[in-house]
């Protein structure tokens, strides 16, 4: 302001990393918010479908237990999955971005197959949402898993279209990381929802 | 990389031509884009933040203007000033606007706009995310308003009961707009809150440890945790309606398995913690204001740190109070009730630890501080007629009567809106650059304060004399004349009230006074900068040293460099202690999120009157989200950056350790 | 599904009572002394006016819940105005000063503490008893919500003994009443603030509460939930009367309308029965049977029209018949251009429904 030099105490930070993976970075903390919030959404859609479930008598009320067969495989293709999952993420962490690129295409290809057993799963629920609550609430909490698993496979496409056509810079790979945190989330979601949709009729 | 990466502390000499062209290329770097094009890719906050601020003072007039029809429907008995139809649309978008529309938006603005520069940031996290917020939150408000002006609003009450609401009893699409609005303002919210959860955990500037965060970033911190938590549940039961209305689904239908109370259950759930989403910023801004017209740190900040986190926690068990009335067993209602009590204890340990600060400081009378003793006055009376109303036997007999209409109002408009508007009085000058005019705010509050408690004290009243509420009109015998008559004599106060702030706000913002850096003398780092503050906030960051940033700061204080001026870097640091982990670059102004906020629009009101609405959007969308998140210009520079680095890298020392902290 | 329960009536000695015209007049003029009772008394419907033993004990909890708030609002504020305007000292700022505070705001909050738990007690005892009667033999009546009029039914071991009385609602003083809750169509809530807290009625769902009064006279009770558009016109009375009128009122309730008795009257039934009326209203002893709208076999010797809106006298009655959408827009009955020799020929009939 005087026109003086002064010289000031600084904390100098040039030589700071310019991104960090896990919870030091940022999209982690956008992904987990992410998490939790579907998260209580998946916790309601539980917690509706118990709560139907002390409306009536019979469970499912005047209909047939859903078939096992495709969520069952389904459930095999998710847990399957995981593997190349923890691939990606590693390479990810490791900057690997031929890794990235086999694993997550890998993990976009049992994405893909799990949408189209989740299609079929559909055909042999033995509800419709409109016949009563039952139907209601595992059409949609069937749906709620369907749409986090399209899009997080839409997702996962599109950052393997990008780590294929760059550019990449050091943060895409926290981008990479962080999305399999999310490929975790959904997976782990699916156990729940698996055991409540297709067991639950069948022990309750 | 290098893992070892340390800040180092060293002195530097800083010219003043250093400091100059550190400010041309800050503001050069951080432009906020201008034309029309510009406009709609703004993501700085502060821009959005005044933007969702004047958004939502204008749904705050339209729904007071709905208030004063009611009030002049409600002025005599059997009244024919408004028919049933046209009341229940206007209590119903009343209530709809002030809780969606105003009361979280506004809190949720004053967050966006302080928080990054209370921390010392130069901008919220995931600033398009930001902006994309501001605009869903927008359109889906002007569907509400259009909907009213069409006579089409919904017309089943803000928390819209079924069966009420269903397909059966609520024919055409006004139910649908009020569902369909959860979305739209949902959507905004939880996008801000995740924001605001990074941003304050994570970008707060070096030395701004948790224990040193100013107490209005710890209540919007519990604010957004509460936000994150609880809407969830509305939006679920808001689908369910929908679905059960669009495509028969039997969520809320007895006949069919389903239950009406599941409703109650899943709204409130969020209902109740929604008072506190609205209510907790307000708190903070009360320790603003008295921290700053006391020149006194607040009394008791870890009591009041608990506190805000003890509302925000205890706030999630009590929402079967709404619901006493429903027959459930006595046994469940007991824990409510007793949980509904317990609250009212840190709201209380707040009262105290103000009531101490002002009595230990030295409290300069301007219009900011009197609305705080407005917001004791009223907001503790409102407190205890809660507390009155979390027991059981007196709440059978005054739920859903006046008394509460007179308890909510003077929750929200004593606890959440008069800190409100001493906040925007507290903070207009930061804004804008001009100081309100304080002999006008002193009349502001006056007539506000006089006309809040002449139009809704004797609600509590008629409450107690019998009179539901949501009722268009009433008989003439009942004993309800006068007082409806001296409450809506009051309504024309309040409005007086209202259009005296927006006068002195229009007023003030032309010609009032220029205001320096830091007018009040207040001590958090908002007032450490320019009225208005530079685009780029800081000049440097700095480094706090205490609780009050600017008065414990020393004539030594340290501040952050290194950080680049020539790209939108950022400083990121660890939630505990705020030690610099590393860098990040925001993104540029984008175009982007108003497109894709567009077409989320078109999708969110298309579905309303088609399922094909999903099918046809879903390309749009992902058009506009992969447009969004495609890699720009500035990328592909960043990635030449790194590649040239990484080959610097390998020619350079090993980074020295850091030096011991004085 | 509406279960049905004994009530515990006591039944009429013989079957064969006379259907005196005299009789219908003189409960008239004991329900019209009772109205003017209520209307002339403030406080009709209102919380602090108890009359029953459930109102009072929640009134009284009332007092003391609103006592201890004023106390502690005036307190706070006694407190908060003298920490704004005491002369400032320069001790304030030492440590010592801030213990001091500590030690005060800790003894408020231990004070705050003590008050709630008070509080909470009180609500604990006012509400003992709250969901059921003690005593045995309660009376039981069915209430049944409807958008916008209440159904009082009263069941009985012999169906032939069960009767409606919509919107009016008798009971013996001094005897509890419990009171089976449900709806028809969306939740509504039975409140009567001079004898009751309010309960929901929910459909799908039966709700229980209960009434006492325990002095004569009718009281007001309003609808406590929004239930359309017509929420507002949804009210309703209770008729408290000592025991023997009351089981007189019951014994006229069971009989089937009154035969008319001039050639007016018969014409008006005639005229009942080929308009429209007939599609939503039963008359027992006619043919009329449907339940969609409120039973008219005793409708002139209720207190009020149309659920509390309107009293029963003639030329409200025919406003009513005539357009009912202008006293009650929205209300399902359609307005209804009749013949004027055939309207008063109607109103006849309907007047002596007694």
């Amino acid at each position: 302001m005087n026109g003086e030099a002064d010289a000031r105490r600084t904390l100098d930070v040039a030589a700071l990393p310019p991104m960090a993976f896990g919870n030091q970075g940022l999209i982690w903390w956008g992904t987990v918010g992410f998490m939790v919030i579907e998260g209580s959404m998946f916790v309601i859609g539980l917690v509706v479908y118990f709560y139907l479930r002390l409306q009536v008598r019979d469970w499912p009320p005047g209909l047939p237990n859903p078939g096992l067969r495709f969520g069952t495989w389904n459930l095999l293709v998710v847990l399957a999955s995981c593997v190349p999952n923890l691939f990606a993420k590693k390479a990810a962490e490791k900057f690997d971005l031929a890794g990235v690129r086999v694993w997550l295409g890998v993990l976009v290809l049992m994405g893909v197959v799990s949408v189209g057993l989740r299609a079929l799963e559909y055909t042999t629920l033995n509800c419709r949402w409109d016949d009563n609550a039952y139907g209601s609430i595992v059409w949609v909490l069937l749906s709620m898993h369907t749409i986090h698993v399209a899009t997080d496979v839409v997702d996962s496409g599109v950052l393997l279209a990008l780590a294929c056509t760059g550019p990449i810079t050091k943060s895409r790979f926290a981008d990479f990381s962080e999305n399999s945190l999310y490929w975790y989330f959904i997976v782990a979601w699916w156990i729940p929802i698996y055991v409540t949709i297709y067991f639950m009729p069948r022990w309750l | 990389m290098s893992e070892l990466a340390r800040p180092i502390e060293r002195r530097q000499t800083i010219t003043a031509a250093d400091q100059e062209r550190l400010r041309r290329q800050l503001s050069a770097t951080w432009y906020v884009p201008r034309g029309v094009i510009g406009w709609f890719s703004v993501a700085d906050h502060k821009t959005i933040g005044r933007r969702y601020i004047v958004t939502a003072f204008c749904f705050f007039i339209f729904a007071g203007v709905l208030a004063g029809l009611m009030r002049l429907q409600l002025a005599v008995p059997n009244n024919h000033f408004i028919g049933p139809d046209l009341y229940d649309q206007i209590f119903t978008v009343h209530g709809t606007t002030m809780m969606f529309l105003f009361a979280v938006p506004v809190m949720e603005a004053m967050g966006i706009y302080l928080v990054p520069l209370m921390i010392g940031t130069r901008n919220i996290a995931f600033p398009r995310l930001n902006a994309f917020s501001y605009y869903v939150y927008l359109f889906g408000g002007v569907m509400l308003v259009v909907t009213m002006l069409m006579n089409t609003a919904p017309d089943v009450g803000w928390f819209s009961y079924v069966p009420l609401a269903g397909p059966d009893y609520a024919p055409g699409k006004r139910a649908d707009f009020w569902a369909q609005l959860i979305t739209f303002t949902e959507v905004a919210a939880l996008a801000v809150s995740v924001e605001l959860v990074a941003t304050i955990f994570k970008s707060r500037a070096p030395g701004m440890s948790l224990n040193r965060m100013p107490l209005f970033v710890w209540s919007m911190l519990v604010t957004a945790l509460m936000v994150i938590f609880a809407m969830p549940s509305i939006v679920t039961c808001s689908t369910f309606l929908l679905l059960d209305r669009l495509v028969g689904t039997h969520f809320y239908n007895p006949a069919e398995g389903g239950d009406a109370l599941l409703w109650q259950h899943l709204f409130w759930f969020f209902g109740h913690p929604e008072v506190y989403i609205i209510f907790v910023p307000a708190l903070g801004i009360v320790s603003s204001i008295v921290s700053a017209f006391t020149w006194r740190p607040i009394f008791g900040y870890a009591a009041m740190v608990m506190a805000l986190v003890a509302t925000g926690f205890i706030g999630f068990g009590l929402w079967v109070h709404h619901m006493f009335a429903t027959g459930l067993p006595a046994l469940g209602l007991a824990y409510f009730t007793a949980a509904s009590i317990v609250i009212a204890i840190p709201s209380g340990i707040q009262i105290f630890c103000w009531i101490a600060s002002l009595w230990r400081g030295r409290p300069r009378f301007h219009t900011p501080l009197l609305f705080v003793v407005g917001f004791v006055a009223i907001f503790v009376l409102g407190g205890l007629s809660g507390v009155t109303l979390a027991s059981v036997p007196f709440d059978l007999q005054v739920h859903d009567s006046y008394y509460v209409v007179a308890h909510l109002h003077y929750v929200l408009l004593g606890g959440a809106v008069f800190p409100l508007i001493g906040g925007l009085y507290f903070w207009f000058p930061k804004i804008t650059g001009r100081l309100m005019d304080d002999g006008l705010g002193k009349w502001n509050f006056w007539l506000l304060f006089i006309g809040f408690n002449v139009t809704f004290f004797p609600m509590h009243v008629l409450g107690l004399e019998g009179m539901p509420r949501r009722i268009y009109t009433y008989p003439d015998n009942m004993g309800w004349n006068t007082l409806n008559l001296v409450s809506s004599l009051g309504a024309l106060l309040l409005v007086l009230g209202g259009a005296l702030f927006v006068y002195n706000v229009v007023r003030s913002y032309a010609w009032g006074l220029a205001a320096a850096d830091n007018p009040w003398g207040a001590e958090t780092l908002e007032w450490s900068v320019s009225s208005p503050p530079p685009v780029y906030n800081f000049l440097h960051v700095p480094v706090v040293e205490g609780r009050c940033a600017l008065w414990d700061r020393s004539a030594d204080a340290p501040i952050v460099t290194g950080i680049r001026s020539d790209i939108r870097e950022v400083l990121i640091t660890d939630v505990m202690d705020a030690e610099p982990v590393h860098k990040t670059e925001y993104p540029e102004p984008s175009i982007w999120p108003f497109l894709c906020a567009v077409v989320t629009s078109a999708f969110f009101i298309g579905s309303i009157f088609t399922p094909w609405a999903l099918p046809v959007a879903i390309l749009p969308l992902a058009i506009t989200l992969v447009g969004w998140f495609w890699p720009k210009k500035r990328d592909r520079e960043r990635e030449a950056e790194e590649r040239h680095e990484e080959a610097e890298r390998r020619s350079r020392p090993v980074p020295t350790m850091r030096e011991a902290r004085a | 599904m509406i279960r049905k329960s004994g009530c515990g009536l006591p039944r009429a000695q013989s079957r064969g009572l006379p259907r005196v015209q005299s009789r219908g007049i003189r409960d008239s003029l004991w329900l019209s002394v009772l109205a003017c009772l209520a209307a002339s008394c403030t406080g009709n419907q209102a919380t602090f006016n108890p009359h029953g033993p459930i109102a009072r004990s929640i009134a009284n909890h009332g007092w003391w819940l609103l006592l201890m708030c004023t106390l502690v609002y005036v307190a706070v504020m006694i407190a908060f105005f003298n920490a704004v305007w005491r002369r400032r000292r320069d001790t304030d700022d030492l440590p010592e000063t801030a213990r001091r505070l500590t030690r005060n705001v800790s003894i408020a909050v231990a004070l705050t503490v003590v008050i709630l738990i008070g509080i909470a007690a009180s609500s604990v005892v006012a509400g003992r008893g709250l969901y059921s009667p003690g005593g045995a033999g309660a009376l039981t009546v069915d209430v049944v919500g409807h958008q916008w009029w209440w159904d009082f039914q009263y069941h009985d071991v012999t169906p032939s003994d069960v009767f409606t009385s919509p919107n009016e609602l008798h009971i013996p003083v001094g005897v509890p009443v419990v009171i089976k809750a449900m709806s028809t169509d969306v939740i509504h809530s039975f409140w009567v603030p001079n004898l009751m807290g309010k309960r929901d009625l929910i459909p799908g769902i039966v709700t229980n509460t209960w009434i006492q009064a325990d002095q004569p006279g009718v009281y007001r009770g309003q609808c406590a939930e929004f239930c359309g558009h017509q929420h507002a016109h949804m009210a309703l009375n209770v008729v408290a009367e000592p025991m023997d009128r009351f089981q007189a009122w019951v014994q006229h309730q069971r009989e089937p309308a009154r035969e008319p008795s001039t050639d007016e009257e018969r014409k008006g039934r005639d005229v009942f029965m080929q308009s429209p009326c007939v599609t939503c209203h039963a008359i027992r002893g006619t043919d009329a049977g449907s339940h969609v709208g409120p039973e008219l076999t005793h409708v002139s010797s209720r207190l009020t029209l149309a659920a509390a809106t309107l009293p029963n006298a003639r030329g409200h009655l025919a406003g009513w018949i005539a357009n009912s959408q202008s006293i009650k827009p929205g209300n399902r009955m359609p307005p209804n251009a009749l013949d004027p020799a055939d309207f008063q020929a109607l109103l006849a009939y309907v007047r002596s429904l007694q």
